[in-house]
């Protein structure tokens, strides 16, 4: 449904974004991840035909957004950065006016107006000015819109930005339904909802595509996954890292914390280990030697780790600019 | 123009319109238009209303290029800063219309508005004629001229907002250039160009380009072609610009 192809946004002597290309299919949630500044909002706003791009090509549903702009804006829903919707309208004056400008008219329309509503939890506050509203509800108002004309292709600009815990949870599951049967691309800083929602997800940092996988897949790339901890009681802890030597799954073993009644140990994987093999190995060993073994367990390795080694933090990006 | 960019264009302008009176901002305008055209109508000039003592609206018409110099920048001063300052423009124009339709429509809400000030003043018509026969096909030639000359300045106004997102900066910046479009056409201005020995060919080409010239004919009652052409050029010119502006701003 989406496809961007070298997409390049320079201003002035700043590249924002370079040399983006990416596709997404109907069923895929694709998540934008990156600092402050990486290009997120630069490629959404290209993509969406707001801004131009200075090099490259967007296709959404097939047609060109730069040659053929109308039909390709049709089948887009987009939620921009900080919600913007105008202040002095209701929100079902607002709601109403999108749907308009959507081609909806008469039955259609309050049937489209209902339905928005509905999904985003909008009934108490339908006729208050938006001026008025808490910033979850203008922020929901305006999420609102972007989905009134059901559209194949979704683009929200961290769509949960501003929102209280429950919310939060809300629009998630709200993207992750509408991710059933639409092409959504959404932006966050926020790594837990990457994996709560997303079928895939590209970690953007200065304007470029530094990663790209499924979440799982990205959390596996994190320093930590594949670590085993083994906790045992009732041994010296140099006589464990003794016999540990012996296990070949193992590159490297560590004392974390040696206490009287039991001793804890970090046990890291030979990088071609897989599938809790170092696990299983150290399970033999600990049988055989017969220790009393609290607890073994295999690190998953975490996103945000994985995000901080790959990521330049914004203090850093701001100063290679 | 084909149906869907109709379309496009009267949705604009119905929600645009209604925001104009979701706020008193309307009704203020509205009412500090007819205080201040009734002010300098009556009170001020050297032939003021009453004593002039003929059925005619000379100096009620006088005076709108004055007026309309402050209050029209004032409602066009938003047209598009607040579009960008709320960013509503990126919702704007990642819908499925062109720009030409959001700038239209827009212009066309905020003329449609200066409309429905001008015909508050109908009291004043129905005072001429009750007071005696004026021209009435003179009046509305001058209604006409000063309907084409609000458009004019709010075009411009127009412009101006979409270049920066800071009202007071646009409100300034309209009036100067209308402020210079009146005066290169207004007498002691172009008496004092003779005085500086200017060529009258230039003076003229200068006036030609001036409000004054254009709206003079008007409030005589001349409807001429050019005139119509004269203010049409100067709207389509600002809106075009606008959209240049708008364009250039998003292209970073
Ligand atoms: N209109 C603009 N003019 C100049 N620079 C811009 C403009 N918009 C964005 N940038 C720059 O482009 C970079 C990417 O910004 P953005 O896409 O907003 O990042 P993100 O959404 O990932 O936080 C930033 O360094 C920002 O300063
Ligand atoms: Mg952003």
């Amino acid at each position: 449904m989406i496809k961007v192809q070298k997409l390049r946004k320079e201003f002035g002597p700043k590249v924002a974004v370079n040399s983006l290309s990416f596709e997404v299919e109907r069923g895929e949630v694709l998540g934008f991840l990156g600092p402050n500044g990486a290009g997120k909002s630069t490629s959404m706003r290209m993509i969406t035909g707001f801004i131009p791009p200075t090099d490259g090509k967007v296709f959404v549903g097939g047609f060109d957004m730069i040659e053929n702009p109308i039909p390709a804006k049709r089948l887009i829903g987009y939620l921009p950065e900080n919600a913007p919707s105008y202040n002095d309208m209701t929100v079902h004056g607002f709601l109403s006016f999108c749907a308009e400008i959507r081609g909806l008219r008469g039955e259609d329309l309050k049937k489209a107006v209902h339905r928005v509503v509905e999904m985003c939890f909008l009934e108490n506050v339908l006729y208050q000015s938006i001026d008025t509203l808490s910033k979850g509800y203008r922020h929901r108002t305006c999420l609102a819109q972007s989905i009134i004309h059901d559209p194949e292709v979704l683009i929200l600009d961290e769509p949960t930005d501003g929102l209280d815990p429950n919310q939060k949870h809300e629009v998630r599951q709200l993207i992750k339904r509408m991710g059933e049967k639409k092409a959504i691309i959404f932006s966050t800083h926020i790594l837990e909802e990457v994996e709560a929602v997303c079928s895939r997800a590209m970690i953007i940092d200065r304007g470029e595509i530094v990663a790209n996988g499924t979440p799982d897949e990205l959390k596996a790339k994190a320093d930590r996954a594949g670590v085993v901890t083994l906790i045992v009681g009732g041994v010296a802890g140099s006589v464990v890292m003794e016999k540990l030597g012996q296990v070949a799954a193992a590159r490297k073993s560590a004392v974390v914390k040696e206490e009287s009644s039991r001793v804890v140990i970090r046990i890291y994987p030979k990088t071609q280990c897989i599938n809790g093999e170092l696990a299983h190995q150290i399970s033999d060993l600990a049988t055989r030697e017969k220790w009393r073994v609290e607890e073994l367990h295999t690190e998953e390795g975490r996103l945000d780790e994985f995000f901080r080694s790959i990521t330049l933090p914004d203090t850093k990006s701001e100063e290679t600019k | 123009m084909n149906q869907s960019s109709l379309g496009n264009i009267t949705t604009l302008a119905k929600r645009e319109l209604k925001g104009y009176f979701a706020s008193p901002v309307a009704y203020v305008f509205i009412v500090i238009f007819l205080l201040l055209v009734g002010f300098f109508t009556f009170m001020l000039g050297n032939a003021p209303f009453f004593k002039l003592g003929q059925a005619s609206l000379d100096s009620f018409f006088k005076w709108h290029p004055w007026v309309f110099l402050f209050l029209v920048p004032a409602i066009g001063m938003r047209v598009w800063s607040e579009e960008r300052r709320l960013g509503t423009i990126e919702l704007l124009l990642t819908m499925p219309i062109t720009a030409w339709q959001a700038i239209v429509g827009k212009f066309l809400a905020s003329w449609a508005f200066l409309l429905l000030t001008l015909i508050c003043t109908f009291p004043i018509i129905m005072t001429v004629n009750y007071l005696g026969k004026p021209d009435n096909g003179v009046i509305f030639g001058a209604y006409v001229g000063s309907f084409l000359m609000a458009g004019s300045y709010l075009a411009i106004s127009c412009m101006t907002s979409a270049i920066t997102r800071n009202q007071v900066i646009s409100f300034i910046l309209s009036c100067v250039i209308c402020f210079l479009l009146i005066l290169c056409g207004y007498p002691p201005v172009t008496e004092f160009l003779t005085t500086l020995g200017v060529s009258q060919s230039l003076i003229e080409t200068i006036a030609s380009l001036s409000f004054m010239t254009h709206f003079d004919a008007f409030q005589k009652g001349i409807l001429d072609f050019r005139d119509l052409v004269f203010f049409f050029s100067v709207i389509g010119f600002s809106l075009f610009t606008t959209g240049v502006i708008l364009r250039s701003h998003r292209a970073g």
